[in-house]
């Protein structure tokens, strides 16, 4: 790609995404991480002696652990330049009117207000490191359902919040899972009462908006038995130079026959390292769908699992990586047959361009208690210029008796005649590469939201037009 | 309209086409024979401006010379070519995909409900029905009807020279003479030159013919009327060519 061209890229990109809002912080911490700033998170957000103690152990487990040994390299993280709390507004607002114009103002660009129309249900905005936003319908009220932030849920839901917090991703699972047990802040907090159907998608923007701000969002729901929820979750961010680290933990409990989809499209700017630990444990004959979108970031990692603990449930995970230049998606998913009868699918597309590099990595693993399992896995690559990789990772262990496992894995270009055909019936060059990838990516594209996925075409368009040269 | 003058066609400093001198006159129809591996796709494609073949001479249509324009400008300039081996896009709605080709063919407007009515119009000619609109371009679609979603691109684009590229083969002839009759819908509503590339007389019955060509070997060797296709179908390719 020439560079002129990149540079257009480049600009429009910081144009149409990357714009961000001058910072008003009520109340922000020093950088770096010490026993001091994670006990004043605590004071700030009055917590009890429990949670006071789970954080401070977590930083001991975060200081022990190590990088991970594989992946992407994650050397140039330094932790003590990273800020590790701002509270952004001092109230949750609860109202729209009351929500100050410089966040409406932001909100704004990124589309929200008509998200906001459309889905009734009740916005969930994270605005730097706490839920600036929250208006919950009489609807989900009336139904029982508890969709607030996790600050909130501590306070008013501490027994249910403290069944499941952190049971499923403890704080010694990964560095990064021990750096979010430790720091952090906002996020969602979903509980679905039993044989309750959310219609609106639950949904929830998240974003960055202050330089050498680590997010830790921490997000926990529980579905109980017979119920089902979507839960969307999109976001876009400033470009800024220095480096960012954003570390979240989400936890997803479905219980028996229930049905929970959680769909996030992520889109950070260039420099931020997006480092996600998501885990959903899924009871008899529930079924869990991750639908993810991973577009932006310098460093992506992320490979959301299924346990599939009980008799006849089902794990699907659907998800489009786009590696541009200087990006590296290392993204899958993990299915875990714990019981037998248990099913799952994984459908991973990615598109590689301008030496952009994706990979996938991916774990299928049946115990000996998953007797008569089955799990599928299709991984495809299209790949638009030389400069561009792919690797497949995918991993597979399995002991369960009559297990059925399929693996397909596939890498492509864009065809030239494919070009030619397009182009002879009068499409430009661009708008025929637009097509071609739009059409490669649509098996998930159409299971997103509609807004979500015309912004994605909006954007894949946006792309060719700079890489097209 | 189109003018080839002294064209030489080359694919991997192969030498596919040479001294090709043919005339289109607007609202003509012409047709192009011969055997398989004569050259005509390339031809075709050569209008088109396929960038595997190298091409030298003249090819001037609207007075403007092709050779310096690519793909989509030759379309824009009114050029349609339906291919012989038609590629499946999956992914790329039916419906979306006509209404690009609309938009970048027509310059008058049209709102969505004008736009149907457009679409509906013109399936109808073809005897298509309207599920095809909502399913992905020409994927999973049968030989047939791959080919009429060719012609259907024709009558959404109209354009001024329309060339087919064994249009006719594998069609039954019910699809032949619906096929026919989109030819011959654009060449009374738009005034449409013709270059229909054909092994099989049938079609022929449904068009106003006014000029053949046979290609052999990579030149033509023989240029006249309707009732050449007669002698050829009587006699056979090889006894014709000996002749």
């Amino acid at each position: 790609m020439k560079r002129a061209n990149l540079q257009k890229l480049n600009d429009a990109y910081s144009d149409k995404f990357g714009f961000s809002m001058p910072e008003k912080s009520v109340l922000s911490f020093d950088f770096g991480l010490s026993q001091k700033i994670i006990a004043d998170i605590s004071t700030s957000k009055n917590e009890p002696t429990w949670m006071r103690e789970f954080r401070q152990q977590s930083l001991q487990v975060f200081r022990k652990m190590k990088l991970p040994s594989w992946g992407p390299s994650l050397a140039e993280i330094d932790f003590e330049k990273i800020r590790y709390f701002i509270k952004n507004t001092d109230v949750e607002k609860k109202t729209w009117a009351e929500v100050p114009d410089e966040i409406k103002e932001t909100f704004d660009r990124l589309g929200v207000p008509q998200a906001e129309k459309e889905f009734l249900a009740g916005v969930k905005a994270q605005y730097n490191s706490e839920v600036a936003y929250s208006s919950l319908q009489a609807e989900l009220d009336e139904q029982g359902v508890i969709f607030c932030s996790m600050e909130e849920a501590l306070q008013k839901h501490s027994d249910l919040f403290k069944e499941y917090f952190s049971k499923l991703v403890p704080a010694a699972d990964n560095k990064f899972a021990a750096l979010n047990s430790a720091a952090w802040s906002g996020g969602s907090f979903v509980y679905i009462p039993p044989n309750t159907h959310v219609k609106r998608p639950l949904q929830s923007y998240f974003r960055i908006n202050a330089a050498r701000m680590g997010q830790f969002e921490r997000t926990l729901i529980i579905a109980d038995e017979g119920s089902s929820a979507n839960y969307v979750e999109g976001c876009t961010a400033p470009v800024y130079s220095e480096y960012s680290l954003h570390a979240a933990v989400v936890e997803v409990f479905v219980k028996k026959n229930a049905r929970f989809r959680y769909t996030t499209i992520q889109n950070w700017s260039g420099n931020i390292y997006n480092l996600v630990t998501k885990r959903a444990k899924v009871f008899k004959d529930g079924v869990m769908e991750w639908i993810d979108g991973n577009l932006g970031a310098k460093t992506t990692m992320k490979y959301p699992s299924c346990f599939l603990v009980e008799e006849g449930a089902y794990g699907e995970m659907l998800s489009i990586a786009y590696a541009k230049s200087k990006q590296i998606q290392d993204t899958g998913a993990k299915m875990m047959h714990l019981a037998k009868n248990t099913s799952s699918q994984i459908i991973a597309k990615s598109v590689s361009l301008d030496g952009g590099q994706s990979n996938y990595r991916g774990l299928v693993y049946i115990s000996k208690a998953a007797a008569n399992s089955k799990s599928k896995v299709e991984c495809d690559a299209l790949i638009l210029d030389k400069d561009s990789a792919t690797c497949t990772y995918p991993d597979m262990k399995i002991s369960g008796e009559n297990a059925i496992v399929e693996h397909e894995a596939s890498v492509s270009e864009i065809e030239e005649e494919k070009l030619f055909y397009l182009m002879s019936r009068g499409l430009t060059k661009t708008e025929a590469m637009t097509l071609l990838v739009a059409g490669f990516i649509e098996p998930i594209v159409k299971e997103l939201p509609l807004e979500y996925a015309v912004e994605l075409n909006r954007l894949i368009e946006l792309e060719m037009e700079g890489s097209v040269g | 309209m189109l003018q080839i003058k002294n064209v030489q066609v080359s694919l991997n400093k192969k030498n596919i086409l040479d001294k090709i001198d043919l005339s289109i006159k607007k609202g003509e129809t012409h047709i192009l024979m011969g055997q398989n591996g004569a050259g005509k796709s390339t031809l075709a494609q050569s209008i088109m401006g396929h960038p595997n073949y190298s091409v030298k001479g003249e090819i001037i249509f609207a007075k403007q010379n092709l050779l310096k324009l690519d793909p989509q400008q030759r379309a824009a300039l009114g050029i349609f070519l339906s291919f012989q081996q038609i590629l499946e896009i999956p992914g790329v709605k039916v419906y979306d995909y006509l209404k690009l080709l609309y938009k970048t063919s027509h310059e008058k407007k049209l709102t969505p409900l004008k736009f149907k009515e457009f679409l509906k119009e013109r399936m109808v000619i073809l005897n298509f029905n309207e599920e095809f609109l909502t399913r992905s371009l020409n994927h999973g679609f049968s030989g047939g009807e791959k080919k009429k979603m060719e012609v259907l691109q024709m009558l959404v684009l109209e354009p001024k020279l329309i060339i087919l590229d064994e249009i006719d083969s594998g069609l039954d002839i019910d699809a032949i003479q619906v096929v026919a009759s989109a030819v011959n819908f654009l060449k009374k509503e738009k005034e449409s030159s013709v270059l229909l590339i054909t092994h099989y007389s049938r079609i022929l019955s449904f068009l106003n013919i006014d000029v053949v060509h046979i290609l052999s070997k990579g030149k033509i060797i023989k240029t006249g009327t309707a009732s050449l296709v007669t002698e050829i179908e009587k006699k056979g390719f090889t006894n014709f060519l000996k002749a």
